[in-house]
Formats: C-alpha cells, structure tokens, sequence
C-alpha cells in the first residue's frame, strides 16, 4: 500500500502538472498495481471519448460535410453529387432578392425583440431583486410562458394577431383607432412576430439578469446612498456597470437565437407556401435555409450555402457586440 | 435596494405576470366556443361550454396520442442521453488531468456558439441516404449530446466535488470508475436533475428539425402535429377554436412539469447564469 501512496502515478489525478510519466508503468509493480496504472492513466480519456463520438457524427461532420456539399451542384433527385460549382452557389444566395428580404426581416424582427426584451428584463428584475412576499411565487411566475413552446405561443399570438377577427385590431377598433394589416405590413408583421419571440424569453432572461444583480455586494449601495446618490441614479451608475457582463451574455444568446428564428413566422403564415408572407415581407434567414432545401434547383448545395452566409453573419454580428461593449467599457473606466 | 418593495412595484410586477398568464387564458376562450363564435365580433371574453367538444375534434384530424407518445419517447431519451454522456465527459474535465483536456474543452465552448441548424440540412441529406427520414430514431438523433451539456456539468463539478474526496477515494483503492460512481455521480445529482429537465424541455419545443426529417410521415411529434391542425382545414374557413384547443391541449404537459419542478427550473437558470 504505501508503495502506491508515494509512487509516481499518485500524482497524476489530482496533481497539478499535467501527466508527463511515460505510457509504460514503472517496473517492479505488481499486476494489480499496473492494472491501476494503465485505469487511471486512461480513465479520463474514456470518459469523453463517448461524448465526442456523438458530437463528431452529429455536429462536427454535418458542419464540414454542409461546407463542402456548397461547392458542388446536386440536383434534386440526384444520388450523389454533381460537379464542382466553386462559389455559385453562394453567389445565387447572395443575389437573391428574397434573400436579402430575409436578411432584413431577420435583423427587424431581431431588433424589436432583444431591445424591448432586454430592457423590460433589466426592470422586471430590479423589481424582483427587492424584499418581496412570496420570492419564489414571483420568480416562478415570471418564469412561465417559458414553457409555452414557440409552435404553441405562435398560435395563440397568431389568433390574436389576426387581420379581420383578431383580438389585437378588436382591441385597436374599441378605441376608436384603425385596424393593422399584421400579416401584409411589413412593420406589423415583425412586430408580432417579435412580440412571440419576447413572449417566450423576457421571463428567462429575468431571472438571468436577476441573479446578476444579486451577486453585486450590497456595501456598493450603502456607500451611493451615503454620497447622497438617488435611487435611480444608483441603478444607473451601480447596478448597471455591475451586470455588464451578463447583459453582454444575454445580448450574445439573444443574437444566436434571433438569427435562428423559424418557428413564429412559419406559422404565422396564413398561406401554405410558407414563404413568409405573399411578398415575403416576414421570411427570415431560417425559413430561406428551409424553404431552399425544399426547392427545386441544387435544393442541398444552396441551402448549405445559405447556412454558412448566416454563420458568418452571426459571428459577425458577436464580434460586433464584443467590439461595442469593450468600447463602452474603456469610455466607462476612465 | 433593502427598502421594503411598495405598492408601485407589486402592481407593476401583477401586471406583468397577468401579461404572461393573458396568452393561455385567451387560447381557453378560444378554444371553448364554437368555431363559428370564435371569429364572431364582438370576441368572447369569456370561456363557453365547448372545449371537449373542440378536443374531440382535435383527436380526429390528428394523432394526438401517438405524437404525445412520441414527444414523451424522444424527449425523454434525448434527457437520460445527454445527462449521461455530459456527467462522464464533465467529470473527467472537471476533476481529472489529460494531455489535450485543455484543447478539448475550447472547442466544446466555442461550437456552443455555432447555430444547431448549421447542422440540419447536410443530416438531412444523409439520413435520407440511410432511408432514416420519417423515423422517430431520425429525430432523436442530433439532440443525443450538446456541448452546452458538457459545458454546464463541468461548472458544476468543478466546485461541487473537493479534490481531497476523489484523492482520498484513490488512496483507498478505489478504482477510477467507482471513484466516479460513488463520489461524482452523488455531487452531481443536482446538476443532473436541471440538465435532464432543461434538455427535455428543449427537445420536446423542438420544431424545425422533426418538420423537416418528418415531412409527408405518419409520425409526428406534438409540436409538429400543430403545424397539420394548422395546414389541416384546407379550403374551408379557418377553424380557430380547433387549433386553440390543440395549441392549449399541447401545451398541457410542459404545464404539469413546470408546475411540478418550477423550483428547481428557477434555481437552475439562476445558478447556471453566475456561473456561465
């Protein structure tokens, strides 16, 4: 026993260099000891071996295979691959005018769901982060249109939203305004469109941008207060420095799932061409990636083509946001 | 802020927990009056007499059971799946050194970022090569393992197992997988719970991907079961009240869960924000 205890392998575990010892067990040990040599030598590796297999077959190689399957054309029916096309497929994409169309829909409807989002987030959980009665209650709540699928809020805020026997222009109509056109206005379309996608997170991103707020110390607010500072200026000048970095968070994933979105504008649509509208006026990236692998000409090539555009857009896009808050930040510290 | 919340923020807190309740509410109304009533100006208010009605219509034009089934099934292996193979793999980068551990773990991070339907078209492509479209096996597939699993469980693991417990377990000659069984998994269980729920949760709202390996098949999952309601009333006019009644049948099971692990739902998003 004490041989193990003090021998080399010991260290390996827990040790805080890495393993360096050579693969072969040093002499002398019995076979149990080398047994116990070679589990923990390769223990580690075992376990995220099975992980990674997975991973590589269902998420690594559909990347790689998407990104060489945009260089070649492949009709419909085809059983392989036809011949290289370079970059046309791209340039079809990029041409497209109902690409383009998608492209601003998307980053509309983005934009009227992540700033209202954020910003109703950033209250709610001010509020939540006071003494209340009943804290568990209210987080909860808050928390529930969460588990409203996006297929299930897209019915519900469809039906609402509906041109002639909405709730939404009964409502407008009661007071004496006009009705919307929700599904042929462009602008009204993203907004209930947006309005489904905030449904559904505004809640979550509460508790995120709650826990946040209720990791900055308490001192920090004693002292604003003791300088005279006001409530408000306290939130602006303590609270929200503070949760600069899980805003950052919150923005980041905002943006992932914006760029993805499908489910709302595919059901929202009344048409069964699901092209987002008859002037596609509320066709997002998504839609364009699954309408195109439905399509008649080089369906796969084009829409894989179409995928890596958007990746490009959202890491892009992250950049971005990185750039913005870094440049806030240093304006911040001086 | 330690000053006793007032009025002003409990009304405005009401009021947005009434704006998060109205949806469901109104999906009731809808879908308890008759499809002729529920198109009908002045809109009802109030829920009417006829929700089985609709539900029973609903079981008609779709098979609601069948693809409750289904969402259970998938949902479900896709939860025990991920939990498994993110507890080994989080473990073994959490509390044990390997050359390339390092490595490994950036990459996991850093797909995190990269949009799951990047993957979508090309797994298309190629279970329609293996003749796979249609299946149930097809749609549980690419939600197996997420990076974000590996991710979360590592957290986790870091701070919830002391180094002294694994060290001390070798030392009584524990082998490295009963180490694993009875130190880690033990810590983990918490982490585990939150994790199986939030990947249930995420496979069952799951929709583009069971619509796209699933298009023209008898099988269908719950949410893709909305969008045949949906297409269902082909000419006629559109039958609200059946698809609110559906939407809210639907939304039923998520509901019971919810209600039954709220807590720990709020706890895990809470705790996985401080620590991500």
């Amino acid at each position: 026993m004490s041989v193990t205890r003090t021998d080399a392998p010991a260290g390996e575990v827990l040790a805080t260099s890495p393993a360096t010892g050579s693969p072969v067990p040093p002499p002398g040990l019995t076979w149990r000891q080398k047994l116990s040599h070679w589990d923990f030598r390769f223990s580690p590796y075992l376990y995220v071996v099975p992980f990674f297999a997975l991973f590589l077959v269902i998420g690594v190689y559909p990347m790689v295979y998407s990104g060489y399957l945009s260089f070649f054309s492949w009709p419909r029916y085809g059983l392989t691959h036809g011949e290289g096309v370079g970059f046309a497929n791209y340039g079809h994409v990029l041409t497209d005018p109902v690409f383009h169309k998608a492209f601003w829909n998307t980053i509309g409807i983005f934009v009227l769901s992540a700033v209202p989002q954020v910003v109703v987030a950033t209250v709610v959980a001010a509020m939540l982060d006071t003494p209340l009665r009943g804290r568990t209650w209210w987080r909860m709540s808050v928390l529930l249109p969460f588990v409203v699928a996006p297929a299930a809020a897209a019915l519900i805020f469809g039906s609402i939203f509906a041109d002639k026997t909405g709730l939404a222009n009964e409502v407008l109509r009661a007071v004496g305004l006009s009705g919307v056109a929700w599904h042929t206005d462009r602008f009204a379309s993203w907004t209930a469109i947006a309005t489904m996608v905030n449904y559904r997170w505004t809640g979550y991103n509460t508790l995120i941008i709650l826990a946040a707020l209720q990791a900055i110390p308490r001192q920090l607010y004693e002292a604003a207060a003791i300088d005279g500072a006001s409530r408000v200026q306290q939130f602006f000048h303590v609270t929200l420095p503070s949760i600069r970095p899980t805003m950052l968070f919150v923005i980041i994933t905002a943006t992932i799932g914006g760029m993805q979105i499908f489910t709302e504008p595919r059901l929202f649509d009344t048409n069964l061409q699901f092209q987002g509208g008859a002037d596609y006026q509320y066709q997002t990236l998504t839609m364009y990636v699954f309408n195109t692998s439905n399509s008649g000409t080089d369906p796969y090539p084009r829409a894989a083509a179409a995928t890596w555009i958007i990746v490009l857009i959202i890491i892009g896009i992250a950049l971005l946001n990185y750039a913005i808050t870094r440049q806030v930040q240093r304006r911040g510290e001086r | 802020m330690s000053r006793r919340p007032g009025f002003l923020v409990y009304g405005l807190l009401s009021a947005f927990v009434l704006g998060s309740t109205f949806p469901l509410y109104w999906s009731f109304v809808i879908g308890s009056v008759t499809k002729e009533r529920a198109i009908q100006s002045p809109l009802p208010l109030y829920p009417g007499g006829y929700f089985l009605d609709n539900a029973r219509r609903v079981f008609d034009q779709i098979d609601f059971w069948s693809a409750l089934a289904n969402s259970v099934l998938i949902s479900g292996i896709s939860a025990a799946s991920v939990v498994f193979f993110s507890t080994l793999a989080g473990y073994s980068f959490a509390k044990l050194r390997f050359r390339g551990s390092n490595v490994a773990m950036a990459f996991v991070v850093a797909t995190m970022a990269v949009p799951t339907q990047l993957a979508f078209v090309p797994l298309l492509k190629t279970f329609s090569n293996l003749d796979l479209t249609g299946t149930r096996t097809a749609v549980v597939l690419p939600f197996l393992v997420t990076a974000f699993g590996v991710f979360f469980m590592r957290q986790y693991l870091l701070d919830a197992i002391p180094d002294e417990l694994i060290e001390a377990a070798r030392v009584d000659g524990c082998s490295q997988l009963r180490t694993f069984w009875t130190v880690a998994v033990p810590a983990a269980r918490p982490a585990m719970a939150i994790l199986a729920l939030f990947t249930f949760m995420q496979t069952w709202t799951e929709f583009m991907w069971p619509l796209l390996i699933l298009q023209g098949s008898d099988v269908q999952t719950l949410q893709t079961a909305l969008d045949q309601l949906k297409i269902a009333p082909a000419g006629g006019i559109a039958d609200i009240a059946l698809l609110q009644a559906g939407t809210l049948l639907a939304t039923i099971p998520l509901l019971l869960l919810f209600i039954a692990t709220g807590r720990q739902l709020v706890a895990g998003i809470m705790q996985g924000a401080v620590k991500g």
